[in-house]
């Protein structure tokens, strides 16, 4: 081992900090999928018999379709027998009050950094928690209500809001659209609904919080968020899971409708866990997110910060349909020992004069491989789209790779499209000359790494652009070299 | 300050110094010549720290303390500063940004509360008369898209910023126009003092008519061949080096 490779591999390899099993009792389902799984499921829900429908045509069409196999990952067979479908943390579903709540269970959101606590909660941001495959608790509801906007859990959002589940859920990623999201709308146990009326600007940051705790179990939680005209709001998600030696699954749905001139900015600071330095466990990431700007002068806003996974597996887009549109994608990935990412974007422009911005930073380190890979689609009735694609790739250490697959397609000639790539490396002269002026390695690297995010971290609302910086530097940590 | 006895190091087992003895002191300039290749930047990185060079044999103590035994940070904490000979771009990194990270580093080890942001930005502003660096340089990142003088200036008002115990300038006159070579060694003098030292290695007489040196040596193939006074600077520049190389072999 070289002596660069010596100072990659002690500054890269820290503990993943969020490893702990909290010893929740949990009541689960039995092992396997099939039809009676899936009538167990919506039974426990107590679902009405639409949702019960949706889900059984979903597994109908999943059983009938295939595992995509054109990411760049190597994706290890899935024994979809061996996953738990279902888990819950053991007690009434819905809690009147905190002190309903296992103790257990709300500290383990605090040693998340997540206090359910209205009193204790940062200022202006409202937080669904999800544990495992339930929603424990939403922050802040009354306050919302007051102003007509929608927070809950999707399972209550099913019960109380039925028909706007109805009208949009399924309308911007069907049922049928790949195989992870068949598999998700056939099983999801919970996740977030939000709904913001007309002209309204939603007062405070809105997040959901997922923790996967159970063993064996696989989360697949959908979101949906709506904003109805003139209205504006803020989400975010974040997500971390035990240290476990074998793999778990988590396939999500994420669905944004945008009406005419609303604006939606969702933020995510993924840190599943990434499996230990030797590429044991980890979480398989399998997420389709998608927003539809449906009306004119619409604005939907994709931030991500990508740090954990075992695989990562993840397209944020955009369907341009109003006239005027607007949609942007800031992305930061990070991979680091034997993590695998294969995320991007697609921006679809069919509206008028529709805009899109693309701005994308792999950072791998490790054995690691970051594959950027984007689509934008510009169909025949976008006169006047434009979209600005930026791929930057930086490589730390020689073992890890860095891939970019920008595809286009423009049936329109008055589109105008830019692209550009850069490919860079944290050099061992940078690091010494660095050290040599009294900076650690760790610091250097922390210093490169979070100039070269800047861009990204910055779209990030303040309160996470901070964590988002300090996460960087720790998933890189011990793969300096 | 500095003591370096029978030092040898080199990489990937090809050996390029084959011994070096040096002993510069507080107050001193010390200059080092020698044709390319000799070693002359392979001793500064050494003693910076620089893990792409192993050290097969020999000591150095720096201020009392093992040199070779510091991680390449510390020994820049203990007060030892080299201006790069090729300076590195670090893109995205802010100059602003990476001084007050290696300024503040400096202090933490020296056991003091970081700076705060007025008097940093006071410091900044005083240092940077002192190479008459452009405001624009330390508003940008690292070296980067600098011009080859505009970053050896950068090394020195780095310099001014630390204020090292003992600074190795490795060829930081060359890529300077005429201008900011006054400039830049006007700068190292008003930086020196009685108890710091400075290493000059350099290819030409013409600094060290303005940074004039106590001792010069010459390394020639990782051995110091040859120590003098000042004058043999001018012999050199006078005859070139063949004298000296046929005065190795015999
Ligand atoms: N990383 C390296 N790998 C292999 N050889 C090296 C390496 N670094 C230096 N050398 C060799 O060591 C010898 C000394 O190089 P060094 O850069 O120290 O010379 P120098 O005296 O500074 O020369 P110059 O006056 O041209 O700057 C040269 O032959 C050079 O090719
Ligand atoms: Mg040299």
């Amino acid at each position: 081992m070289s002596d660069q490779d010596t100072i990659l591999n002690d500054v890269t390899q820290s503990e993943y900090k969020y490893g702990f099993v909290s010893a929740i009792e949990s009541e689960t389902i039995p092992k396997g999928l099939n039809e009676g799984v899936i009538r167990l499921i919506s039974a426990k829900k107590n679902e009405p018999d639409w949702m019960l429908e949706f889900r059984l045509t979903a597994y109908r069409n999943w059983l009938k379709m295939k595992m995509p196999e054109w990411a760049h990952l190597k994706i290890p067979e899935i024994n979809y027998q061996d996953i738990i479908y279902y888990a819950a943390p053991k007690q009434q579903a819905k809690y009147e009050s905190l002190d309903q709540v296992d103790p257990e269970l709300l500290e383990t959101f605090n040693k998340l950094g997540i206090p359910l606590d209205e009193q204790k909660m940062l200022s202006g941001v409202a937080v669904d928690a999800v544990m495992d495959s339930v929603s424990v608790k939403t922050t802040f509801r009354d306050t919302l209500a007051e102003k007509g906007i929608i927070f809950c859990s999707f399972s209550e959002a099913v019960q109380e809001h039925p028909d706007l589940v109805r009208e949009y859920m399924g309308s911007v990623v069907p049922p049928t659209d790949n195989y992870f999201a068949a598999l998700n709308s056939a099983v999801f146990s919970d996740g977030s609904f939000c709904y913001i009326p007309k002209g309204v600007r939603c007062p405070m940051e809105l997040s959901t919080y997922f923790r996967i705790n159970a063993a064996n179990t696989g989360q697949f939680e959908r979101t949906l968020l709506v904003a109805d005209d003139d209205s504006y709001v803020s989400y975010l998600e974040g997500c971390t899971a035990p240290m476990r030696d074998e793999n778990q699954l988590h396939a999500a749905i994420v669905e944004i409708v945008a009406k005419t001139n609303a604006q939606v900015k969702y933020s995510t600071v993924q840190n599943w866990y990434p499996g230990d330095k030797n590429g044991k466990g980890g979480i398989y990431n399998f997420v389709t997110k998608r927003g539809l700007c449906q009306g004119k002068g619409s604005k939907i806003s994709w931030s991500q910060v990508e740090t954990g996974s075992a695989i990562t597996w993840k397209y944020p887009s955009t369907i341009l349909l109003g006239d005027n549109s607007v949609s942007e994608f800031y992305s930061v990935a990070v991979t680091n020992h034997h993590q695998q990412a294969d995320t991007g974007t697609k921006m679809i422009h069919i509206g008028k004069n529709t805009k899109s911005t693309i701005v994308s930073k792999g950072i791998s380190a490790g054995q690691s491989n970051n594959s950027y890979r984007g689509l934008v689609k510009i169909s025949k009735r976008a006169e006047g789209a434009r979209n600005f694609s930026q791929c930057d790739s930086l490589l730390l250490g020689d073992k890890c790779g860095a891939h970019t697959f920008p595809y286009i397609e423009c049936e329109n000639n008055s589109a105008i499209l830019e692209h550009e790539a850069t490919t860079s490396k944290i050099g061992e002269d940078q690091i010494f000359y660095c050290n040599q002026r009294g900076i650690s390695t760790e610091d250097a690297i922390g210093m490169i790494v979070n100039g070269y995010a800047k861009q990204v971290l910055n779209t990030l609302p303040m309160e996470f652009a901070v964590e988002a910086q300090k996460l960087l530097q720790i998933s890189l940590e011990g793969s300096v070299g | 300050m500095l003591h370096i006895k029978n030092l040898k190091a080199g990489v990937d087992g090809k050996e390029i110094l084959k011994g070096i003895n040096l002993e510069v002191k507080p107050g001193e300039v010390h200059a080092i010549m020698g044709p390319n290749g000799s070693g002359k930047s392979t001793l500064s990185a050494v003693l910076a720290g620089n893990g792409r060079f192993t050290v097969t044999d020999g000591e150095a103590t720096f201020n009392g303390k093992n040199l070779l035994e510091m991680a390449p940070e510390d020994r820049a904490r203990e007060g030892l500063f080299l201006s790069f000979q090729y300076p590195v771009e670090i893109p995205g990194v802010s100059m602003v940004n990476f001084m007050k990270t290696a300024v503040n580093e400096h202090r933490k080890y020296q056991g003091l509360e970081p700076m705060s942001a007025g008097d940093f930005l006071k410091m900044l502003r005083d240092k940077k008369q002192v190479v008459e660096i452009d405001d624009r340089l330390t508003s940008r990142s690292v070296n980067e898209g600098f011009s080859g003088g505009e970053k050896k200036k950068n090394e020195i008002f780095q310099m001014a910023m630390l204020e090292p115990k003992l600074s190795i300038l490795d060829e930081t006159d060359s890529g300077l126009d005429i201008d900011a070579l006054r400039i830049v060694a006007n700068g190292v003098n008003k930086l020196k003092n009685a108890n710091n030292a400075t290493i000059v290695i350099t290819h030409y007489q013409r600094l060290l008519d303005y940074i004039v040196p106590d001792v010069v040596h010459i390394l020639y193939n990782g051995l110091i061949v040859k120590t003098g006074g000042k004058e043999l600077a001018l012999e050199l520049e006078a005859k070139g080096y063949d004298w000296i190389k046929e005065a190795v072999k015999v």
